[in-house]
């Protein structure tokens, strides 16, 4: 039997990946990639509580959760998409139209 | 009613423009206010009527009100009879102005005489403070008249401002005054001064600094120097505010306050002091000065001198009777300089002459309020100014009635100088001056048979008032305007005794009047070396100090702000790790917190 402990550590190790990729990868579509295994995280944690905890709320909201991914997803690639049309990139460093 | 006309005026613009239809509707209302004035004074009505006015919990701290007495009476009659006959004359006077002008000048008239009939029936003297204020307001606006002009504008500020500094220490009496006693009340202050509880420490100095409001409106030394060049305004408001009725308002309000006065009587000694010193120097002034209504505003000066000579001499009735008197002929004579000035188109005696022919109404007149202001019997003049000569007799006060006496000596002699160079002589205007329209004549001869007629009922009444002088005192009087009116005679009629050769002798005395003792330029140098000093000073202080501190600010702030300005990267990520990092940090501390 494993245990909620080892379900725990694992998604820690799939969020600090995602957030890895997030703060690292060059690519926005990386970062978007980053960005579902953070997510993913979230719904490893949720799961593992609803197992163990005997409470079905954790499940039900983990659907929730990966529809509105879904959603999330595809209007970060319409996004990137637009950028690469104007800006002819998809580089995260040289979209600094911000920079002070 | 003049305060329904000067809304009516002042909100209804059309109705200025037409110029005389304005003046119609003002003249109207103080027709209206001088009817209601002499039913006051012929039915002898007293009576105060107060309404609460600043809320607090003991009771309203101050009242607006009307107090009516006989001595408000008088006043009222004056202030309302001399307004409409001023107005009735301004109609002719003013009329090749333009009508907008016109209508402007009714309004600040109405605005006027309603302040001033505010200010002679108030009950207390915050709503005396606040109407002399109006009155001062008015005064600005009408000597400004002519405000296109740099010498009238300049005059109206220098009125104002000189009358303000008396109004500071009024105001500052006042309040202290109500701080020691509770009230503004005149009624209330005056049963304390009778049943002795007002002994405060200082009122002395309390009642001197009400005093300075005085010798700010009436002219009195040393703040006498901006009613001669107040004579910039159109004459009949130098007829109407700065001979009858405001510069009056300062020996009203001592009148008024003369139970109260009566309690320090050092500050009357000083009052009647400064009061026959302002009478003398005014009245040197006035002897070599040739500008005609520059001579009668000295002269009005002088005058006032001795209405304050006699209320600090403890005879103010006497003062309060040569107010009226010389209210009266002092507007005969200016409204007579005014039609003099209107027919020869210059104020300078010296280029008049021999007017007698071709203005004799207005000569003759003018040889009334001469007369009148000289002191002859049985002219309204003599019997007023004899009481203020015996009162100030009675008083003990030798310095001040030996002032007085030459002053009365000189005034003679100033006057007929005046009427010999206007009205005889030979002429010298190069156009042909002509009598004054009737609206001009009727108030001048309305205020010449008011004056024969004051005369004559004071000498028919007045025996028994001043029995207590002594008796040479009237043979002297007129000993002394004869006096002076033969050596004026002499000097510019005759030519027997050359005024340059007089001048000459007494050359010292002669500079220094023309040159006003200086007091003008001392002012003036004050003003430049000390306010403009002090002005630049703070200038100086505001420009690169406090302005300093603030420059220094926005450049500490900019600059701060280009060093921040290059953590923003513009970069998501950046921003991503940032919040990253400070969750981390958050996890540490709470981490941490929990041991």
């Amino acid at each position: 039997m494993i245990g909620l402990s080892s379900y725990l550590v694992l998604a820690a190790l799939v969020f600090s990946i995602g957030l890895f990729g997030v703060l690292t990868r060059r690519n926005a579509v990386g970062i978007l990639l980053g960005i579902e295994l953070m997510l993913n995280a979230v719904n490893i944690n949720l799961v593992a509580f609803a197992r163990f905890h005997g409470d079905l709320t954790g499940l039900i909201f983990t659907l929730f959760t990966i529809s509105i991914t879904v959603a999330e997803v595809a209007v970060g690639l319409a996004i990137v998409i637009a950028i690469f049309r104007v800006r002819r990139t998809v580089e995260a460093d040289r979209l600094d139209l911000l920079r002070g | 009613m003049p305060f329904a006309a000067f809304v009516l005026l002042a909100v209804v613009g059309p109705l200025r423009r037409t110029g005389r239809g304005a003046g119609a509707l003002s003249i109207a209302a103080v027709v209206i206010s001088f009817v209601a004035a002499l039913r006051i004074w012929t039915l002898g009505l007293v009576g105060e009527r107060t309404w609460g006015w600043i809320p607090a919990d003991g009771g309203p701290i101050a009242t607006v009100g009307v107090l009516v007495d006989p001595l408000s009476n008088v006043m009222l009659v004056l202030v309302t009879l001399v307004s409409l006959l001023v107005q009735i004359y301004s109609l002719a006077y003013l009329s090749d102005e333009r009508p907008a002008a016109l209508g402007r000048y009714y309004t600040y008239q109405s605005l006027f005489v309603f302040s001033m009939l505010g200010l002679v029936l108030a009950p207390g003297f915050l709503q005396m403070f606040v109407f002399w204020e109006l009155v001062g307001l008015c005064s600005y606006l009408l000597i400004g008249f002519w405000y296109e002009r740099p010498a009238a504008a300049r005059a109206a500020v220098k009125a104002f401002w000189i009358t303000k500094l008396g109004d500071v220490g009024f105001i500052i009496g006042i309040v202290l005054l109500w701080s020691a006693t509770g009230t503004f009340e005149f009624s209330e202050l005056f049963e304390k001064a009778q049943d002795q509880t007002l002994m405060i420490p200082g009122l002395a100095t309390i009642m001197f600094l009400i005093y300075l409001g005085a010798v700010g409106k009436s002219a009195q030394f040393p703040l006498h120097v901006w009613l001669p060049d107040a004579m910039e305004g159109p004459t009949p408001v130098s007829a109407l505010i700065h001979a009858a009725t405001m510069v009056t308002a300062g020996v009203f309000m001592v009148t008024r306050a003369e139970p109260l006065f009566a309690l320090v009587p050092e500050v009357l000694t000083v009052i009647a002091w400064v009061g026959a010193f302002t009478a003398l120097l005014a009245a040197t002034m006035a002897c070599v000065e040739g500008d005609i209504k520059r001579v009668l505003a000295y002269s009005t000066v002088s005058q006032l001198g001795y209405m304050m000579a006699a209320a600090g001499a403890g005879a103010s009735p006497a003062g309060f009777l040569h107010l009226l008197t010389h209210g009266l002929f002092k507007a005969l004579l200016f409204l007579a300089a005014g039609a003099v000035i209107h027919a020869v188109g210059t104020n300078d005696i010296f280029r008049m002459g021999g007017l007698f022919r071709a203005m004799p109404h207005t000569a003759i007149v003018f040889v009334i309020g001469t007369l009148a202001l000289a002191g002859v019997p049985p002219l309204a003049g003599f019997y007023s100014k004899e009481a203020v000569l015996g009162g100030v007799w009675e008083a003990h006060l030798t310095g001040p009635f030996l002032m007085l006496a030459l002053t009365a000596l000189l005034t003679a002699f100033y006057m007929f100088r005046v009427v010999f160079a206007t009205f005889f002589g030979r002429a010298h205007a190069g156009g042909h001056p002509h009598e004054a329209p009737w609206l001009m004549r009727g108030p001048l001869w309305i205020l010449a048979a008011l004056t024969i007629l004051a005369g004559i009922r004071l000498a028919l009444s007045g025996a028994e008032a001043h029995d207590e002088a002594p008796a040479w005192l009237p043979p002297f009087s007129v000993g002394l305007a004869l006096f002076g009116f033969v050596l004026a005679w002499a000097m510019y009629q005759r030519g027997a005794i050359d005024p340059a050769r007089v001048a000459s002798v007494l050359a010292p005395l002669d500079y220094l009047a023309r040159r006003r003792y200086g007091l003008d330029a001392l002012y003036a140098g004050l003003y430049r070396g000390f306010i403009l000093g002090f002005s630049r000073l703070i200038g100086w202080i505001d420009r690169y100090f406090v302005d300093g501190i603030l420059n220094a600010l926005t450049a500490l702030t900019l600059r701060a702000g280009d060093r921040l300005r290059g953590m923003q990267s513009g970069r998501a990520q950046d921003y991503v790790y940032g919040v990253a990092f400070g969750v981390l940090l958050l996890f540490v501390w709470a981490q941490l917190w929990r041991r």
